[in-house]
């Protein structure tokens, strides 16, 4: 083996008082990080490749087990830090493109604890949402300039033809995370939890496992720039279809689902041949223009003949709010945006953490240049770009969203512990995995019901946080942003959002 | 060559929106189950073959528009003209025979099914054409193509002719096959290496090579009223990916 400069960022600590050797951490763990020398009755662990996962600490019976960060102390260096160190020493030994998986981990602003939100006092009451009726379910689609409504014998009837919409009991849904990145386990987790709490959960690129067709009425297909697996059937299936253009980890650039994790399902559903590289290249080649966006909207719509909504998921980039403008003008019924910290199963490091604006600016500017040019109306706009609780789920649809989608919440829920290694295909807790004896870790009916209870968590707070504004239904938050107030930010910044700062009436 | 025992429809797009005439298709396919189908005047209207979910034979006369049955799953279509840009965008199974030529991206992330152009096409043609199982589309072009023939190409079969090439004149393609990971290319006519992309390679036609060569040309012969051995009399280049996983060494793990 060749000599590495690379030190283990993680250490072990095993309390050989408690431990009983039982070897749970030895089977845990899929980096063979934990050893049983059975001459000695005696567990060993090489911290060099532990990733600090959790899983064997979480397993450990009798609590053996402690993994902190490796206290080796390089030379105090503001700028030289630790993690620039060792990315240089990895780059030096392979020469090749540094790859993360999870949102962006670096300390970039993020606006929405700088928010805060609003409640009523004294001069308007504030509602109880225990007793009284409070509207969270939100529709997504485009929604018609005006309303023709003719009087008949049988009362008001609506005149307007509608376009489809997809119909949300609360305005969260799972962002698109594909079978190949993710377990079919995982995948069918987040299927059922979208049947048992009214929203929707996304394929993401690569296509529909076909025991999946059956939540068809919960899921929203994408079609990306390989189009794996996407032929007629998918898109009957499906209740909306979401042409991909751009993920918030990685605006910009393609995709490369290595050969090794195309197993022969993931090679059914992506249909591809089984190990070889799924390349998902950089743009569209029949999307060069906003003419050519509009051109492939119309032609998934005349495939599903016009019965399903056609949106488009994009990353917040700089010019996001004319980009979000054409867009609408080229017949989206949605657009979903993904901030600068959204998740992924595997990027460029430096493009994660580099490219992109955060989601709140993304968000507020795109609402006030919708709404400038009147068109507000014509599309949906879903956020995304690390939601990571009801109060985040609140500011953003303060700041202009209908609606979130949320990948890495959903992920944690199902028990990722934010190790970042999910493009090395061991992921110990089943999540991130095509391999037999980690999927089998994630039981979907425990994965469906941790799911459903945190999108039923969020919704009562979301509820209780409406009351305590005296608002009873979610569509009047939208926009409002006068329920906002920013603590700590620049004027620009203020501007940019389009909130008062808190103080200032 | 419409069905003898049925009457064909006759459609004449005149003044039609494309979503118009693809719901006279629509009904006229799913609904009523026709199995011949001649639309004339066609100017321009997009989509045309989509969402037909029966067998079905469709003449088209005139120019249809861009993305010719895209996400086809299917019909047959015979146009009696040109192509725009996007034809077979995604399409799965059945079989578009042009007289006359194609724009860009024909054949785009094509899955299945068989693209004929008696002529010439444009750029990016076959871009991202995939193979799987029985699945194993086919583009065949009577005359040349532009840049970017076959670019990511990962499965399936690109055969261009280059029947529209003048004696001592040569395919002007350049980057042919870049990022091709998957499928094969037969050119009849000669190409220099930098027209080429990196990662492609010229390998020695076997048997099989030789006998699906004659197989698509006597049927290409067939479509367009050409001579089979005429073409066949010309040397065919078979470009192959040189690696599988050209992207395999890019990264730290």
């Amino acid at each position: 083996m060749t000599f590495s400069m690379l030190t283990p960022e993680f250490r072990i600590e095993r309390d050989q008082e408690r431990c009983i050797a039982c070897q749970v951490c030895v089977r845990q763990c899929a980096n063979d990080i934990h050893d049983y020398e059975a001459d000695e009755d005696w567990v060993y662990s090489d911290h060099s490749r532990c990733v600090g996962c959790h899983r064997c600490v979480t397993l450990c019976p009798t609590g053996a087990l402690t993994v902190r960060e490796n206290p080796l102390d390089f030379r105090r260096n503001a700028n030289w830090t630790a993690t620039r160190l060792r990315d240089i020493y990895k780059q030096a030994e392979t020469g090749g493109i540094l790859l993360s998986g999870m949102g962006s981990d670096q300390a970039h602003p993020i606006y929405f604890d700088h928010l805060l939100l609003n409640a009523s006092q004294v001069t308007n009451p504030s509602i109880d949402p225990l007793r009284e009726p409070m509207e969270l379910r939100t529709y997504i689609g485009r929604k018609p300039d005006r309303l023709e409504v003719s009087r008949g014998p049988g009362g008001l009837r609506l005149e307007t033809q509608m376009a489809p919409q997809l119909v949300l009991e609360t305005p969260i849904m799972f962002s698109a995370m594909s079978y190949g990145s993710i377990s079919y386990n995982a995948c069918l987790s987040l299927a059922r939890a979208a049947q048992r709490s009214g929203i929707m959960y996304n394929t993401g690129e690569g296509g529909l496992h076909r025991d999946l067709y059956e939540y068809g009425s919960y899921t929203i297909a994408q079609v990306a720039s390989g189009r794996f697996g996407v032929h007629s059937e998918y898109l009957e299936t499906a209740a909306a279809l979401e042409i991909k253009i751009g993920q918030g980890a990685k605006p910009g650039i393609g995709g490369h689902l290595p050969g090794e994790k195309v197993s022969a399902d993931v090679s059914r559903t992506r249909m591809i041949p089984e190990g070889t590289d799924a390349l998902s290249p950089a743009p569209h080649h029949d999307i060069y223009s906003i003419e050519d966006l509009s051109q492939l909207i119309n032609a998934l719509k005349e495939a599903t003949d016009y019965k399903k909504p056609v949106g488009i998921k994009i990353a917040a980039v700089h010019n996001i709010a004319p980009i979000a403008s054409g867009i609408a003008r080229a017949g989206a019924d949605y657009i979903a945006i993904d901030g600068l910290r959204g998740g992924t199963g595997a990027a460029p490091t430096i493009i994660r953490n580099n490219v992109g604006i955060p989601i709140e600016l993304a968000i507020a500017a795109v609402d006030t240049r919708l709404r400038q040019e009147g068109i507000r109306n014509q599309v949906s706009l879903i956020a995304a770009g690390s939601i990571r609780n009801s109060g985040d789920v609140m500011k953003i649809v303060a700041l202009g969203a209908d609606a979130v989608y949320i990948g890495t919440s959903a992920l944690v829920a199902m028990g990722c512990h934010l190790c970042q290694k999910c493009y090395t295909g061991k992921c110990n807790w089943g999540l991130a995995t095509q391999d037999p004896y980690l999927t089998k870790r994630l039981n979907p009916e425990i994965g469906s019901r941790r799911l459903a209870n945190l999108i039923r968590a969020w919704s009562l707070e979301i509820k209780e946080m409406l009351g305590g504004m005296g608002i009873n239904a979610i569509e009047s938050l939208r926009s409002n942003r006068d329920h906002l107030r920013g603590v700590g930010l620049n004027q620009g910044e203020l501007d940019a959002l389009g909130v008062k700062a808190a103080g200032m009436g | 060559m419409a069905s003898m025992e049925t009457a064909t429809l006759e459609i004449d797009a005149t003044g039609l929106h494309y979503r118009q005439l693809n719901t006279q298709l629509r009904e006229a396919v799913n609904r009523d189950g026709i199995p011949s189908i001649a639309i004339h005047n066609v100017y321009g209207q997009r989509y045309l073959g989509t969402d037909l979910h029966q067998p079905v034979e469709i003449h088209i006369h005139g120019t249809p528009g861009n993305d010719l049955g895209s996400f086809m799953d299917g019909p047959r279509i015979v146009v009696h003209g040109n192509a725009q840009d996007g034809c077979g965008n995604t399409m799965n199974e059945g079989e578009v025979i042009i007289h006359g030529r194609a724009g860009d991206v024909t054949g785009h992330s094509m899955r299945g099914g068989k693209i004929w152009v008696r002529d010439d096409v444009g750029y990016r043609v076959g871009i991202h054409m995939k193979a799987y199982q029985d699945k194993r589309p086919i583009i065949i072009i009577g005359g040349t193509a532009q840049h970017f023939l076959g670019e990511y190409m990962a499965g399936g079969v690109l055969m261009v002719l280059g029947l529209s090439l003048r004696p001592g004149e040569h395919h002007t393609a350049s980057y042919i096959g870049t990022g091709m990971h998957g499928g094969t290319m037969y050119i009849r006519g000669e190409l220099a290496d930098h027209q080429l992309g990196k990662g492609v390679g010229r390998v020695p036609l076997d048997e099989a090579d030789e006998h699906l060569i004659a197989d698509l040309v006597h049927r290409y012969a067939a479509h367009f009223d050409r001579d089979a051995a005429e073409i066949l009399d010309g040397s065919f280049i078979k470009l192959v990916p040189l690696s599988l996983r050209p992207y395999g060494r890019l990264y730290a793990y």
